[in-house]
């Protein structure tokens, strides 16, 4: 039933045994030992586990393992560093977004990717590019600001 | 990340108290070696609350723990304004019952006003203790030293110094305290030296420390309580009923035969499965064959439930507040105001379920759980396993947010009978369903309230009376494993708390009279219905309902809200948030509804305000009420905000918009639904909370700073107010009096139609 799959995590390429109808959440969690993504609903309902897919953001929590193919997958861990943050973290952290934090993948590579197709988004552009993505901490207004924040960095 | 804890030498090899903590998180604490050089935690030792490092930093170990509001940094500024250190330089350790004392974990907003209050005093003690060493070493008087950044300086001779690093650096404090003889959330202790006068702050009061967590947290670095990892520990996953109160009464292990590992664990009504592979614990979960007891369906469904809370017998009867004759009052009213209100059970509704490690093995357990009350847990798990509680040791971890208690303590529990049953690790996490459908809730309430009105319009009398399940089917901490899911399923006695709560505001009516009544709960035993604390517990229910009413008795006596309010206020600060809130919004003097439409919407302006513990608030919300779909948006927010001295207001700022918006998605759209046999609401379209395209434009803020007032909460106040501020917006929008929450579309369609 396992099978050998190939993926492409944060410009490295790895190496699985795994079901191949195994969402891809649980290869980067268990299988390589990644702490983000992080599971929240397994529905593809909230966007904790929100990974970039050759730049398009997809819930990892659904998508199978075996279909990810070559493209090249990307996590929060991967966009940024300490010394060289992403300007959406960077953004993030000037306006010291999250609360408890878990629900932060969902947000920042959903606003990555929105601002690589539209860098100067309007309120109702971002507002709908994140529509859908869940955070109980009630954060949003400091979410707004960030990606504001961030679009004019 | 692998955590190599090994119970006993994890700590190993640790000397001096070289502390190197820079955020919160299994990965920091196994590097803080200075663990095992702790000193056994006495509640009236200095070194129980505060070290120096060799550097000169210093340590704060806290028993409290900080849900990622920034507590932390609230700490970490009281505790460097005593000592006179650099907040930079000093860390807080939080929420591990190794190192920690009991100071009650998170609890009721209590983490500045109590837990920083005995923080504030160890330090203050500390820094005095420090310069008494200092003045003995320089042969310089008390009197004539001056401390800059943890350096003690002669105030006549710059080059007479010495720093704390090299006074007491890695050595502990041997100095009593004044401890007052509680353990919890309401410890204080106190030294021989008085805090600083705030006249004197540099730090407490003034923005600008960061938080800690934030960068890793933003950056994917940090460690949250699911990427715990222990050497072998196996997935686990538990399987619920689908009528709620069964049991099993057979399990077919074979039908897990093709799962690699799988293995069924059932004890009583406790059943679950463990794989070594996550994602095969969640394929045994799916396929595990399960025969369940017959069990009656115990829920009067969603349209049954303020009947059932009407008719229902009353186990616990309360007089809360009885001031004057209220009797009198009704019998002389020329009129008599009554409505009545109703709130709908309500879910935390995690980000993600609750997720538990625990490896019981040799007589010993350690397990690292979300839970707020982590000292707590230790005693709840401890008599389960049937281990002394020195055995047991608990680490809390980031969760997924906890605002009360949420499903934390459940896993935490599931994960220990897990790992003691099998002899291995575990780790546990529910699905999606089980975070919405199997968490403790928010009690459904139904609140009745009267004014009497004499000839001269003036209000002599308010009975407030409230009819509910408990608050508590659960004690607010998992102290005693009856109060948890697993030990409810293991048939331990139920011992439940029958209690809910008046309103707290200080409204002054010449007779009041607040009452309340519990009514027993649906399913008393393993409910997906159990109540249990969360924000603000019975706050939001109650607070709707008062404020609500207010306006609607200023209606009856053809007065203005705000002034209607500020009539029956004698309290000075009252008075001052609801001004402040409403100079600031422009607040439209009214009698009635204006019914203002703009185009597609109709516009409206509402105010409530409450008390809690100390603090108050009052809130203006400017909404638009969508004429077709009937959707509510919650444009602006005005915020007036009251909670004594400020420590951190940049942070107190954000914890007031979580409020906020939390409190909104309560108010607007959340309503735990069930069938006869379960909760139906099992994630997020089921259960819908607030959404971005929904979120508020502005929440402007106004903290009003008493720093002369020892600080009380901000974690739960300013969730009080917001549902009867939209209320009373929606009817000045609509002319739609909504005395049920939430209050979604389709209400609010009907109401218009």
């Amino acid at each position: 039933m396992a099978k050998r799959i190939e993926l492409n995590v944060d410009g490295k390429t790895q190496t699985i045994d795994a079901d191949p109808e195994m969402p891809l959440l649980y290869a980067l969690r268990d299988d390589l030992g990644m702490s983000n993504p992080r599971f929240g609903c397994g529905l593809a309902q909230c966007g904790s586990c929100t990974v970039l897919l050759d730049g398009q953001p997809v819930r990892s929590c659904v998508t199978p393992v075996d279909s990810v193919g070559s493209s090249k997958i990307t996590t929060l861990n991967g966009i940024g560093t300490a010394e060289k943050p992403h300007k959406v973290q960077a953004a993030f952290i000037e306006e010291q977004v999250p609360q408890c934090g878990y629900c932060l993948n969902g947000w920042v590579m959903t606003s990555v990717a929105l601002l690589d197709k539209t860098p100067h988004p309007t309120d109702a552009q971002i507002r709908e590019a994140l529509s859908g993505i869940k955070c109980r901490c009630g954060t949003h207004v400091s979410i707004l600001r960030a990606v504001k924040r961030a679009a004019q960095a | 990340m692998n955590i190599a804890i090994n119970r006993r030498h994890l700590l190993a090899g640790a000397g001096a108290l070289v502390v190197s903590i820079t955020l919160p998180g299994v990965k920091a604490r196994a590097a803080a070696a200075g663990l095992d050089s702790r000193l056994p935690l006495k509640p009236e030792q200095l070194a129980t609350y505060i070290s120096v490092n060799q550097d000169g930093s210093a340590v704060g170990w806290i028993g409290k723990v900080d849900m990622g509001q920034g507590t932390e940094i609230g700490w970490v500024k009281m505790i460097a304004e005593e000592l006179d250190l650099d907040p930079a330089r000093v860390t807080i350790v939080q929420g591990h019952t190794d190192v920690t004392i009991n100071q009650g974990g998170a609890a009721g907003s209590t983490g500045i006003w109590k837990g920083g209050a005995a923080m504030r005093n160890a330090a203050a003690e500390a820094r005095r203790v420090l310069v008494e060493m200092a003045s003995e070493k320089l042969g310089v008087p008390v009197e004539q030293l001056a401390v800059n950044n943890g350096v003690i300086t002669d105030k006549n001779d710059a080059n007479k110094k010495v720093s704390y690093g090299e006074l007491i650096g890695g050595r502990h404090f041997d100095v009593q305290l004044e401890w007052n003889k509680v353990i919890g959330s309401d410890l204080n202790v106190k030294g021989k030296a008085k805090p600083k006068s705030p006249s004197e702050y540099k730090i407490v009061g003034k923005p600008g420390t960061r938080r800690r967590d934030v960068p890793p947290k933003v950056l994917g670095t940090i460690e949250y309580m699911v990427d715990v990892k222990v050497p072998g520990m196996l997935h686990g996953r538990m399987i619920r009923p689908a009528v709620a109160g069964a049991v099993p009464t057979a399990v077919d292990e074979a039908s897990l035969k093709d799962i690699p590992g799988a293995k069924v664990v059932w004890q009583k009504g406790f059943i679950g499965v463990v794989a070594p592979k996550e994602w095969d614990a969640i394929r045994a979960a799916e396929k595990l064959k399960v025969t369940w007891s017959d069990a009656k369906p115990p829920f009067p469904g969603n349209a049954g439930l303020y009947d059932y809370i009407r008719k229902a017998s009353i186990v616990k009867r309360d007089d809360d507040v009885n001031v004057g004759n209220i009797e009198a009052g009704f019998a002389n009213a020329a009129k008599v105001v009554e409505a009545t209100y109703e709130w709908p059970f309500q879910s935390h509704a995690p980000m993600a379920p609750a997720c538990g490690v625990a490896d019981v093995r040799d007589g010993e357990a350690t397990v690292w759980s979300g839970t707020q009350k982590p000292h707590y847990g230790q005693e709840g798990i401890a008599k389960m396993l049937d281990l002394p509680v020195e055995k047991v040791k608990v680490v809390s971890m980031s969760g997924p947010g906890s605002y009360g208690r949420n499903d934390g303590d459940d896993a935490a529990m599931d994960a220990a009978v897990l790992s003691k049953a099998v002899g291995k690790p575990v780790r546990v996490q529910g699905m999606r369903y089980e975070g919405h459908g199997w968490d403790p809730k928010a009690p459904a309430s139904i609140h009745v309230s009267r004014a009497a009105i004499d000839k001269d319009g003036k209000v002599t009398a308010w009975h407030f009376d409230t009819k509910a399940f408990s608050k508590r089917d659960f004690l607010n901490n998992a102290g005693v494993p009856e109060h948890t899911l697993a030990g409810q399923l293991m048939d331990l006695p139920l011992k439940p708390v029958h209690l809910f709560g008046p309103p707290d505001e200080s409204y002054n009516f010449a007779s009041m009279r607040k009452t309340g009544a519990t009514v027993p709960p649906l399913l008393d035993r393993a409910s997906p219905l159990r109540t249990a604390h969360m924000r603000d517990p019975g706050g939001p229910q109650t607070h709707f309902a008062v404020e609500s009413f207010m306006d609607e008795v200023a209606l009856a006596t053809n007065t203005d809200p705000v002034e209607f309010r500020l009539r029956y206020l004698k309290e000075p600060r009252d008075i001052a948030v609801i001004k402040a809130a409403a100079e600031k919004a422009g607040w439209k003097p009214r009698v009635g509804p204006r019914k203002e439409a703009k185009g597609d919407v109709f516009v409206g302006q509402g105010i409530a305000y409450a008390a809690r513990q100390g603090t108050r608030v009052a809130i203006v919300a400017d909404i638009e009420v969508n004429k077709a779909t009937g959707k509510v948006w919650a444009r602006r927010y005005t915020v007036a905000h009251d909670c004594g001295q400020i420590v951190a207001p940049d942070l107190l700022r954000q914890v007031i918009e979580g409020n906020i918006v939390q409190s909104t998605s309560r108010a607007l759209w959340e309503e735990v639904m069930f069938d006869q046999k379960n909760v139906t609401s099992v994630d997020w379209k089921t259960y819908p909370i607030l959404d971005m395209t929904e979120a508020p434009e502005a929440i402007d803020i106004i903290l009003i700073d008493h720093p002369e007032i020892a600080p009380t909460g901000a974690g739960e106040a300013a969730s009080r107010p917001t549902a009867g501020a939209l209320a009373n917006a929606i009817f000045d929008a609509t002319g739609i009096r909504l005395r049920r929450a939430p209050f979604t579309p389709d209400r609010l369609k009907a109401g218009m139609a």
